[in-house]
């Protein structure tokens, strides 16, 4: 478990060719760690038959909608809770 | 078949209508069946705790944590736990978190990428949870889909989407609607919809007592 809550964390802004389970929307966007959940089998692996080992934390992350949505019309604290890997998050500043 | 002779007010029964990943479905199962890494019974025994789970177990979660704190505070903290005490089946896994929605913040969820969904707990997904049009409006005007389902939510009233990408499955405590203090737990479970426990709707509102 890399990151607490309320870090900063930053999710990668790559391609993945295959099954992954990092939305689009986040990529490349900074939210804070909202909880830590727990270890799991590696879907990108488990997907294609594979083990799925070495398990990776999964974080509960939350993104401002505005961060997000640039015309988003809602309220200024509204947010978006993604779960997302470790291997999926970098710490932001 | 010859046992098909009634007068014929109805269309033809055909496999003609058949979505296509309805046949894609079936080809895979066939396939999986022949190779030997599922039988045709653990598809069946599945299929039957899918349909066998239902909204009412989530519904007397709700309800007990409505009239119990400590107990609400074990949901929070540990769904799969309080269920259990309840004597409910949470199902082998994922795990389940709840959310508790306030006066202050209101919840809902998604599952963006296909249609992940507390089963166990809340019964088969409605096809509407499993659209694209859900799917991609509930993070991206989440007010807007909340407006269309009739809720209207306070302008001091945050929204929190969850979007389950993994491998957690999300359940919404909804508030305890007002005029319900007289009520008994098993009253108060029959005001938990399906759609409150998603966060798309709000409890039904009690019936007045006849005297």
């Amino acid at each position: 478990m890399t990151y607490r809550v309320g870090q900063r964390v930053r999710v990668a802004d790559r391609l993945h060719e295959g099954h992954h389970r990092t939305p689009g929307y986040v990529k490349g966007k900074t939210g804070s760690v909202e909880r830590v959940h727990a270890s799991f089998t590696n879907p990108e692996t488990r997907a294609y038959g594979a083990d799925g080992l070495p398990k990776q934390s999964l974080y509960l992350v939350g993104f401002a909608q505005r961060d997000l949505w640039p015309d988003y019309l809602g309220h200024g604290d509204d947010r978006i809770y993604v779960d997302v890997f470790e291997h999926w998050l970098e710490e932001a500043g | 078949m010859s046992e098909h002779d009634h007068d014929h007010s109805h269309a033809p029964i055909t496999n003609g209508d058949e979505p296509p990943a309805a046949a894609r479905v079936r080809a895979l199962e066939e396939l999986l069946v022949d190779k030997g890494v599922i039988d045709r019974e653990d598809v069946r025994r599945r299929i039957d705790w899918l349909v066998s789970r239902s909204p009412a177990d989530g519904a007397r979660l709700v309800a007990r944590a409505w009239v119990d704190s400590d107990f609400k505070e074990r949901l929070l903290a540990d769904a799969r736990a309080a269920a259990l005490d309840l004597g409910l089946d949470p199902g082998p896994s994922p795990v389940v978190v709840a959310f508790e929605n306030t006066e202050a913040v209101h919840h809902m969820v998604v599952c963006t990428l296909c249609s992940c969904y507390p089963k166990a707990l809340l019964g088969p997904p409605p096809d509407w949870y499993k659209s694209l049009a859900y799917r991609s409006r509930a993070v991206s005007d989440p007010r807007g889909v909340l407006a269309e389902f009739g809720v209207e939510l306070a302008d001091d009233v945050a929204v929190r989407v969850l979007d389950s990408t993994a491998d957690i499955r999300y359940l919404v405590i909804p508030r305890r609607p007002s005029g319900s203090d007289a009520l008994s737990e098993s009253e108060l479970a029959s005001l938990v919809t399906r759609d409150s426990m998603i966060g798309v709707a709000q409890p039904a509102a009690p019936t007045l007592k006849q005297e």
